[in-house]
């Protein structure tokens, strides 16, 4: 295992890609490794066709934490989010190589079925995207696909929970047969957080998932991530530094497909050990 | 800045032409929709009335002695009673002539009666029947005013016969209920288009039984399911080949296939309906799959996020978003089966069929191929028919394009 690392390694470091046009050493710093990890992905390469999107990384989502993911656009982070639920497999010519595991088991093994895993690790999109359907049927959804309630009552609990986790309980609980559609766009991602939680999954991704919102609605979400840390990994891809600072413990730097930086946000945002880290949050480019 | 003014001018210039000729193209098309219906209103609003002739039968007790009911010569006691109308009539020549004043179906009008209610026999009752079809277009006045005895088909005599009647009161238009009731006939005032549209209705039944279910099936594998390589590519070529081939070629392929090789019978619905079905299936595919292209991504996404299966995916999320779009090509594809004609010629649909179809297998006709068949006709009362038959197709037409936009308005979904 370590061979195999140190060799890859080599191998893409000493193949530097000439459209990055500089000398940088493309080599991870910082601890992306942690003790009991929940998740945990190695020497991940992801391709579009012949496009190689993500190169060579390395990363460990911990137990109970919310890792933050920042980087310029296009860099590779929404690509490598969708990984970790094997939402890539929808689209058409993507691979993945390498190894994600989640609790020790690998997610790409051929016997892994996609079903449970995304049961397991929710995600939720950068665009509030609710069914058009009733607030009730978009919570009742997952459980009801699932067989997580035995009765009628059990739904409606697992329902009003899930609402409640997400915050939005009291703004809807007379309204819950109105059309999820005609919340407002921050109700909207709410219920959508809502309708992934009521899954009761271990890891719950975003995808950005405050890039459509407005700053009201963007402190609603990141006062309910803070509260959903005790219970979820939580693993959240965003263009906003600032919202990175205030959410996450860790933070991960992406630079065109390689993971270049991690480590506790405090300390990216104050004392990034690497270039491009210092200027991607300093402002130079991004 | 005064570059940008001059020019402004010619940009409204441009945009008005276009307004105005976006105006002009909608007014011509409405003209000529408005010359078609006033055209065929204009030909085919009589038919819907029918010249009636009035007499008076005596059931005479006789002519039913020693026979059934059902054998007694019921056109005999017909031409009994025009005797008895006009009693100076006599010489073979003159009482043929006389004769054929009445429809030749006058007789089986009698005996339906008598054959309904036997207590009848022995009466003398009062009795409607139709005029024969030159006397209805001469009282209908399709012959113009004062036409002369050999444009009219009838002679003098039948035309001073005619005149009395109307005198006396004895003539006059009714409502056609044959025309809605009856199959076809050799003579125009016994034909009635209700063979034609039962003929109709079963092969719609049996396109739509087939071509819905197995279009939009079709459709959610190609889109949903199946791999993008060479083969779908060539599959997707062929279905948009087939939309195009002409209808009749369809016709001759369902001749080959259905009547020759698996020996399914000439001139049925069920034939008509396979052959329709392998018409409309490329539109409703077509159709179907474009619906489910326009359902957005992220409503999949959502539902693959929180673990559903591909299956239910489609079953609960996308389908019900796509179904009004499929509904409308599928409702858009029965209509193009309901006006087809040139592939049921092929498969025997365009024979003279009297008998009202009762199932698929019966032979049987549909409307496009009866206004054909009558167009074809000498007669001069078919003009009329014909045009009253279009406007029951187009009548069809209307109804299931409004059901198209309604359905479209009832199932469709904002989000």
């Amino acid at each position: 295992m370590i061979n195999a690392l140190d060799s890859r390694s080599a191998r893409v470091v000493s193949q530097p890609p000439t459209r990055l046009g500089s000398r940088e050493d493309l080599r991870t710093i910082g601890e992306a490794t942690v003790a009991n990890p929940k998740i945990s992905c190695r020497h991940v390469d992801v391709f579009y066709g012949d496009k190689q999107a993500i190169f060579d990384v390395s990363l460990d989502i911990g137990n109970k934490e919310v890792i933050a993911m920042i980087g310029p656009s296009g860099c590779g982070k929404s690509t490598f989010l969708r990984c970790l639920n094997r939402m890539n497999d929808t689209i058409e010519g993507c691979r993945v190589t390498g190894a994600i595991t989640l609790d020790g088991q690998n997610i790409y093994d051929e016997k892994q079925d996609v079903v449970p895993l995304r049961a397991q690790v929710g995600i939720v999109f950068q665009k509030p995207n609710p069914f058009p359907k009733s607030i009730w049927d978009n919570v009742a959804y997952g459980p009801k696909i699932h067989g997580l309630a035995e009765t009628k009552a059990e739904l409606e609990e697992i329902v009003e929970t899930a609402l409640q986790k997400a915050g939005l309980w009291e703004e809807v609980k007379d309204r819950l047969h109105q059309p999820g559609t005609g919340l407002s766009g921050g109700q909207q991602q709410r219920l959508c957080i809502a309708r992934t939680i009521a899954v009761s999954p271990e890891v719950i991704l975003m995808d950005e998932p405050c890039s459509a919102l407005d700053p009201i609605a963007t402190a609603k979400i990141e006062d309910l991530i803070d509260e959903l840390r005790t219970q979820y990994s939580i693993v959240i891809v965003t263009h906003s530094m600032q919202q990175a600072a205030r959410v996450s413990q860790r933070t991960a730097y992406f630079h065109l497909g390689y993971l270049i930086e991690v480590g506790r946000t405090q300390q990216i945002f104050t004392t990034p050990r690497h270039r491009l880290t210092e200027d991607y949050i300093t402002g130079r480019f991004g | 800045m005064d570059i940008v003014r001059r020019g402004l001018a010619k940009r409204y210039r441009a945009e008005r032409r276009f307004k105005a000729m976006g105006v002009l193209a909608i007014g011509a098309s409405l003209l000529f929709l408005a010359m078609l219906f006033v055209s065929i209103a204009g030909n085919g609003y009589t038919a819907f009335q029918q010249t009636h002739i009035r007499l008076e039968v005596s059931l005479e007790p006789e002519a039913f002695e020693g026979i059934s009911l059902s054998a007694a010569d019921y056109a005999g006691l017909v031409k009994k009673s025009l005797r008895r109308m006009f009693p100076e009539v006599s010489g073979r020549g003159d009482l043929r002539q006389l004769y054929a004043l009445v429809s030749s179906g006058a007789g089986y009008r009698l005996r339906e009666m008598v054959m309904a209610r036997p207590q009848l026999v022995g009466q003398t009752l009062p009795l409607w029947v139709p005029a024969d079809d030159d006397v209805d277009m001469l009282i209908k006045g399709h012959f113009g005013g004062e036409a002369s005895g050999s444009a009219t088909r009838l002679s003098d005599s039948q035309r001073q016969w005619i005149d009395r009647l109307k005198a006396e009161g004895k003539i006059e238009k009714r409502f056609n209920r044959t025309f809605f009731t009856t199959g076809d006939s050799r003579e125009p005032e016994l034909a009635g288009i209700r063979g034609a549209v039962a003929g109709s209705f079963f092969t719609l039944v049996v396109t739509l039984a087939l071509s819905f279910p197995i279009g939009v099936a079709a459709a959610i594998y190609l889109e949903e399911f199946a791999p993008r390589n060479r083969w779908t590519d060539l599959i997707e070529v062929n279905i948009n080949n087939l939309a195009a081939v002409p209808s009749i070629v369809f016709g001759l392929l369902g001749l080959a296939v259905f009547l020759n090789f698996f020996g399914l019978p000439r001139s049925a619905p069920l034939v008509g309906g396979l052959v329709l079905t392998l018409m409309t299936l490329p539109t409703i595919i077509i159709a179907s799959r474009a619906a489910l292209k326009s359902v957005p991504p992220s409503i999949r996404e959502g539902a693959l996020g929180i673990g559903a299966s591909k299956m239910q995916m489609v079953l609960h999320h996308v389908l019900p978003l796509a179904m009004p779009g499929m509904l409308t090509g599928t409702i858009i594809g029965m209509a193009r089966a309901l006006g087809e004609t040139a592939p049921l010629l092929m498969i025997g649909m365009v024979a003279f069929i009297v008998d009202i179809p009762g199932s698929l297998t019966d032979p049987s006709t549909v409307l496009p191929v009866q206004i054909y068949l009558w167009a074809d006709s000498p007669e001069r009362a078919f003009v009329e028919r014909t045009s009253a038959a279009i406007m029951i197709l187009l009548a069809f037409l209307i109804v299931m394009n409004a059901a198209a936009v309604y359905l479209r308005k009832k199932f469709e979904k904002r989000w």
